[in-house]
């Protein structure tokens, strides 16, 4: 579904990633680990074409294909959608407009957005004054509207309380899964994700197969998500940075 | 201390030549006051179908559906007038002077006929316009809608409008100024008077479709009585040569509220000098001036100016203003000005380009370039005239599709 070979990026003509290489299977899940500020939401951005994102070497291929230069809205209409960290207000843009402008047949918005338990927000600016859980929910309306078959998610668990991380888990599973069971079918039908997750939380709630840790705008390391995770939750971040260096 | 008619006459002959404070000087000697006579219109759809469809790109609608009367001037004749309800007369200035003494007391009292040559002018042509009163107590259900129509080519239209809402009354105007088809170059001097009793609440709605060689100077003033509000929704999208404007509302009442909200677009070739100022005079008083403006090409001023005179008041000014194109300008000159320590009066300004971040944010929901830009200005734009007629949105919704708003 995803490859990423030997990317390196510059942002503001510093070097934020250097020789990235990973890949998100069709139909599967992958999470990226990682210290604050190692480049993790570079390399969603960069994915998603963001033009403040300058690859200055390696490849992005998307179902095959060599996206590494295209323009931001053809990877959308490609079946590529993120999730961001921070997204910016968008002042005096009902959410419920932008909803319908992104997906032109959305019959019922209304349930769909009470299925997200953002009902109350269609007609308020798009996350102006919303909470950080309610930006989460904002953003995974506007997904669910454009069915992306690649989603690109940065830490849907950051700032947002526990009772909204399990609504927000439980409906990016949903999305995710859907009600496929079978694996043979997941790998043809279901959709795909890369995931940003600084606490490991997520997985709480979904299925991963294969998780990355970037350290210094590098993967330093890969393997088994939960492992990983548990290794991580031992030692910190700091073993794998050592580990790298090693 | 009232001045009578004729020394107000000399004080207009005497300001024939002055300059405005603001704006291009306009030659008056190049047009010819527009005609006073033109055909009466028993209905607006008596009209013809081209004249029609221009009345209601400006927000007019020929049926008369949803609005509680009509008014039409054409050049300087008035073709229309009706109402529906004894409460809410409309009818001419001219017919309001003969039909009402007491009208005397309020022409020419709210702007001082020697305020510059284009008052003056205005003045000493005995200028005829509407006059709309809600009496006392009245609420009216739906808007009155007025039109200024410019017929004539190379016309000067002189217009005086008086607005009177009685104690107690709510009244709502609808005012689109346009230009016939085929009229590219004209004047419109337009005087407003507006008095809110006690109680009172004018909304007040002027969508402003004039023509790319249109020069437009209105001169207005509110004067909002004790616990009255004065809403007024102005809206100009089009081209159009030159218009200054600097419409004042005076709170003299205690907890009077006025409230300015600005859109408007200046176009390649356009100059638009567009200001609100709120008089707060009266104890508690509060205001709020909304100004958005984008230029693709033209030269846009927004002006703001909150004069503060009396204990605890509150007011808040808000200009904002969007560069789409490389050779745009926007001004912008928000201003307060207060004279007693209690009071709470602030300002935000803002002027440059749309943030890429916010196009780029909805460029990633599969959306192009274009359709991302359009989305954001409509949202910059929509600030300004949240508290307008949903059928109006409709309307500016259009025009703001129309116009060529692709980044510079
Ligand atoms: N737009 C930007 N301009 C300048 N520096 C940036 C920008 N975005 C990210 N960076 C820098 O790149 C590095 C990686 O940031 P980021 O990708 O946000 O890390 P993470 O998501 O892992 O916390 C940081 O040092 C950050 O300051
Ligand atoms: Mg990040």
């Amino acid at each position: 579904m995803l490859e990423i070979k030997d990317l390196t990026v510059e942002v503001g003509g510093r070097t934020v990633l250097r020789d990235v290489n990973l890949s998100v299977m069709s139909g599967y899940t992958s999470v990226l680990f990682g210290p604050n500020g190692s480049g993790k939401s570079s390399l969603l951005m960069t994915i998603m074409g963001f033009s403040e994102y300058h690859v200055k070497k390696g490849q992005i291929l998307f179902k095959g294909e060599d996206i590494t230069h295209l323009p931001m809205y053809e990877r959308a209409k490609m079946g590529i959608g993120i999730m961001m960290q921070r997204p910016p207000n968008l002042v005096g843009v009902k959410l419920g407009d932008l909803v319908r402008v992104i997906e032109k047949n959305t019959n019922d918005l209304y349930q769909l957005a009470a299925s997200l338990r953002m009902e109350k927000f269609l007609e308020r600016d798009v996350n102006v004054g919303f909470s950080g859980g309610e930006i989460k929910r904002s953003e995974l309306l506007q997904l669910t509207a454009q069915n992306p078959c690649l989603y690109l998610l940065d830490e849907p668990e950051s700032g947002v309380d526990l009772e909204s991380i399990e609504r927000i888990g439980n409906a990016i599973k949903m999305l995710l899964s859907g009600s496929l069971g079978c694996a043979g079918k997941k790998s043809i039908d279901g959709k795909s994700a890369l995931i940003i997750t600084h606490t490991g939380q997520i997985l709480d709630y979904i299925e991963a197969d294969r998780g990355y840790v970037m350290c210094n705008g590098t993967i330093s390391c890969s393997g088994n998500p939960r492992e990983l995770l548990q290794e991580i939750r031992k030692r910190g971040y700091e073993e794998c940075v050592k580990c790298k260096i090693r | 201390m009232q001045d009578s008619l004729s020394s107000l006459k000399k004080k207009a002959e005497a300001a024939k030549a002055k300059k405005a404070a603001y704006g291009e000087d306009i030659d008056l000697e190049n047009y010819d006051i527009a005609p006073k006579n033109a055909p009466e219109a028993e209905s607006l759809e008596d009209l013809d179908n081209d004249l029609q469809r221009t009345l209601l790109s400006a927000g007019v609608v020929p049926t008369g559906e949803g609005r509680v009367g009509s008014f039409l001037l054409l050049d300087n004749a008035v073709v229309h007038r009706s109402q529906k309800e004894e409460s809410i007369e409309v009818m001419s200035t001219q017919q309001a002077l003969k039909k009402y003494n007491w009208v005397n007391d309020y022409y020419w009292k709210a702007v001082p006929p020697d305020t510059d040559k284009y008052t003056a002018t205005t003045f000493l042509e005995n200028a005829d316009g509407y006059f709309i009163r809600a009496l006392p107590g009245t609420k009216a259900k739906m808007p009155v809608q007025t039109c200024l129509l410019l017929g004539s080519r190379n016309a000067a239209q002189t217009v005086h409008n008086i607005v009177i809402v009685e104690e107690g009354a709510e009244l709502e105007v609808v005012t689109g100024c346009t230009t016939k088809p085929g009229v590219e170059k004209a004047l419109h001097l337009g005087i407003s008077e507006f008095y809110i009793k006690k109680g009172g609440k004018l909304t007040f709605t002027m969508i402003h479709n004039w023509a790319e060689q249109v020069g437009v100077r209105p001169r207005t003033v509110v004067i909002v009585g004790e616990g009255a509000t004065y809403v007024n929704n102005y809206v100009c999208l089009k081209p159009v040569k030159s218009i200054q404007m600097y419409p004042t509302a005076r709170l003299e009442g205690k907890e009077s509220f006025g409230r300015f909200n600005t859109v408007a677009i200046a176009h390649p070739g356009s100059e638009i000098d567009i200001g609100s100022k709120v008089v707060l005079s009266a104890p508690k008083a509060r205001a709020e001036i909304v100004s958005r403006s984008i230029t693709t090409g033209g030269k846009s001023i927004a002006r703001g100016r909150l004069v503060g005179e009396a204990p605890g008041i509150r007011a808040h000014l808000e200009c904002k203003g969007l560069i789409l194109q490389e050779n745009g300008i926007q001004l912008a000159i928000p201003e307060l000005e207060a004279s007693v320590p209690d009071v709470e009066m602030t300002h935000e300004a803002a002027v440059g380009k749309i943030a890429k971040d916010q196009i780029e944010y909805i460029m990633a929901r599969g959306l192009s370039e274009t359709e991302a830009v359009g989305i954001i200005i409509r949202g910059f734009l929509e600030v300004g005239i949240r508290g307008i007629p949903e059928e109006l949105k409709k309307e500016i919704d259009k025009a703001i599709s129309a116009t060529e708003l692709s980044l510079g």
